[in-house]
């Protein structure tokens, strides 16, 4: 007779999620390789982009595209990634400024190791070569060759 | 606003936390918890204007679970009940506002929660940005690393000074029953650990923890008659920052600061500070947003280093700050919750004995 | 530019470990040897099947186990006619609220072996369960209860558990 009961459950939801304008146009603009942001009445960009500035609350003004490269700000070295993420490989989650935005976009670095890895580095976008819309249509970023 | 109504926080009640709870469901863990904190409140539990609780469904995997949690209370007459879906320190604040109307005297707040059953790091990306965060999976550690480096860079802290946060956090654990991660341990031994995602290691993360606490709060004249040395809430604050890691500055906990200054921790003369670091990098981030000096004793019970489990960990940071003041350790103290990635909001409060 | 994107899909795919705690460990042992036990509160002697860990409206740890019967009453009912993914059931099928006997709060399965528009408050049933070479501890060993053919339960002798 058993004491301990255990089961496995899975928990899965299938979301389609509507992304409203700004977003839409972010990942409709990722779908074509490149990047935008949105530009708040300060001026700023941000990237990605939210409908509102995030210090102040203002709606943002247009879009602005942003460069396919920019500087890493931070990194974390996953040596043991877990599933679902960038890349089945260990790599580098970073946040990186992409030149032209204020914001720094989350994703991740197929540096190859974590010696290759250092603040204020430069990485640029590697796409996916089928896009659908999404932040994974960034496969990951790689170190920017001089 | 006009001044607030005092409240107090009149009784704490915790269940040592473990690695697994593998005999009690959510409910079992909570009634003796419950029990407990009532009994000790010198309230009755028919007499509880308020009862607020914090949990989080995606820990066992099913919508509403919390509900089922009820149970432990004895929702008996039909009670005013309300829940947050983050850590139970928030449902204290939520309850000192209920209190603020005036018109009831007391509240019960309690949280449960059992990290154990899934897999925490990939949970914890539930609470994520769901367009542009989430569909990356960066789990709670990454997140927290990438913090870690921010401030490693900005010449604030060193590995070491991680490393110190977490020995001391683990040596203090030591006289805490409630505690499951604890340990006289060498920094240098420390340091000569692999990364776990650098420049993270082990130590410096929190553990998964199972577990379930409670708070009776009680206002003026009623906290007065059922406590000889109530723990009054002399300011309370909640702030929070933009969601997006990469539009915050990572390495000085802004909303902390603001809610620190509107909750007059600067005012005041702090003998004791539980902050709810559970990176030992946050810790150094809270303390200078705090302002806190170095003869504060910070994380005396261990803080969320020696035990994490989530949801729980935040008010348990109120309950050992109260109960150093309810049993006359302490004259003020600071007690600390936060939420979201990287400390993307924090709740504070300034406690004190009269 | 092309446009822009409306809708994007985010699923999600999260693996638990989920445990039985104590009461409903015994209650699935019961069931694994055909048998329905229940818990009796000390304080509003109320029996609740499955038993658990505390009364819900009294918050004390629950007394005595007491065995309870697989027979009982339909107290309130729904028929259901909106088919959902990953359904067994024909469409449509009866879900009730029994009241086994012994116990005061009703437990809710399957009714089956009658009509749904022949299901009634009152309409005594027993549970069919699995057989005995294929009883595990788990609801599944219990198919669905059926009508027994008795007179109907009085009104009076569920009218305080519904």
């Amino acid at each position: 007779m058993g004491t301990e009961m255990i089961a496995p459950y899975v928990l899965e939801y299938t979301y389609r999620r509507s992304v409203g304008p700004v977003l839409g146009r972010f990942l409709a603009a990722l779908r074509e390789a490149r990047v935008e942001g949105a530009r708040t009445p300060s001026g700023r960009v941000i990237v990605p982009p939210t409908e509102y500035d995030p210090d102040t609350g203002e709606s943002v003004g247009e879009m602005v595209e942003v460069g396919q490269a920019g500087v890493v700000t931070a990194w974390a070295w996953m040596s043991e990634p877990m599933r679902n993420q960038p890349l089945d490989k260990p790599f580098a989650w970073a946040l990186v400024k992409l030149d032209g935005a204020d914001t720094a976009i989350l994703h991740a670095v197929d540096a190859g190791s974590a010696e290759q890895m250092a603040s204020g580095m430069r990485v640029r976008i590697r796409w996916r070569a089928e896009r659908e819309g999404s932040i994974r249509d960034i496969e990951c970023f790689e170190p920017e060759t001089r | 606003m006009s001044t607030p109504r005092d409240v107090a926080i009149v009784s704490f009640a915790q269940r040592p936390a473990v690695r697994a709870e593998r005999q009690a469901d959510d409910t079992e863990m909570l009634l003796p918890v419950l029990t407990e904190a009532i009994a000790r409140s010198g309230i009755a539990k028919k007499d509880l204007g308020f009862t607020c609780s914090g949990s989080c469904d995606y820990l066992i995997g099913r919508p509403f679970s919390f509900v089922s949690a009820l149970d432990a209370v004895g929702a008996w007459p039909p009670i005013s009940e309300s829940h947050v879906e983050m850590d139970g320190a928030f449902a204290l604040y939520e309850a000192w506002v209920r209190l603020q109307h005036g018109d009831i005297d007391s509240a019960l707040v309690y949280s449960f929660g059992k990290s154990s059953l899934g897999n925490l790091r990939e949970v914890m990306v539930m609470q994520l940005d769901p367009y542009v965060l989430a569909p990356l999976w960066p789990d709670s550690i990454a997140l927290a690393a990438l913090q870690a480096r921010a401030l490693i860079d900005s010449g604030r802290a060193s590995e070491r000074d991680m490393a110190e946060v977490a020995a001391r956090s683990r040596r203090s654990a030591l006289a805490n029953a409630n505690a499951h991660v604890k340990g006289d341990f060498d920094v240098d031994q420390l340091l000569r650990e692999p990364h776990l995602v650098a420049p993270l290691r082990k130590h410096d993360c929190p553990p998964i923890s199972d577990g379930a606490a409670a708070i009776v709060l009680a206002a003026g004249d009623l906290a007065r008659k059922v406590c000889a040395r109530p723990a009054w809430i002399r300011g309370i604050d909640h702030r929070i920052e933009p969601h997006s890691p990469g539009a915050r500055d990572l390495t000085r906990s802004s909303s902390t600061k603001i809610a620190g200054q509107k909750a007059g921790v600067a005012e005041a003369d702090i003998d004791v500070a539980e902050l709810h670091a559970p990176f030992s990098h946050q810790e150094i981030i809270l303390r200078d947003a705090l302002g806190l000096g170095a003869s504060v004793d910070v994380n005396p019970s261990g803080g969320a280093l020696g035990a994490n489990p989530m949801m729980v960990a935040g008010l348990t940071r109120f309950g050992e700050a109260a109960s150093r003041i309810i049993d006359g350790r302490a004259r003020r103290a600071v007690a600390h919750a936060t939420s979201g990635p990287c400390l993307q909001q924090n709740l504070v409060a300034v406690l004190e004995a009269r | 530019m092309g446009d822009p994107i409306k809708v994007i899909k985010t699923p999600i795919h999260l693996d638990y470990q989920v445990l039985a705690g104590r009461d409903l460990v015994r209650f699935l042992n019961a069931i694994a040897e055909g048998k329905f036990i229940g818990r009796r509160c000390p304080s509003c002697k109320k029996v609740y099947v499955p038993p658990r860990g505390g009364c819900p409206t009294c918050a004390v740890v629950m007394g005595d186990e007491v065995p309870v019967a697989d027979t009982g009453c339909v107290t309130t009912f729904c028929i259901v006619n909106v088919p959902y993914e990953g359904q067994v059931m024909k469409l449509p099928y009866v879900y009730a609220s029994i009241l086994l006997d012994g116990s005061d709060i009703p437990f809710p399965h399957l009714i089956q072996g009658i009509e749904a528009k022949d299901v009634r408050m009152g309409l005594r049933v027993k549970a069919e369960w699995v057989p005995a070479a294929e009883l595990k501890p788990t609801m599944e060993s219990i198919r669905w209860f059926k009508p027994t053919g008795e007179p109907d339960a009085p009104y009076d002798s569920y009218k305080d558990h519904l």
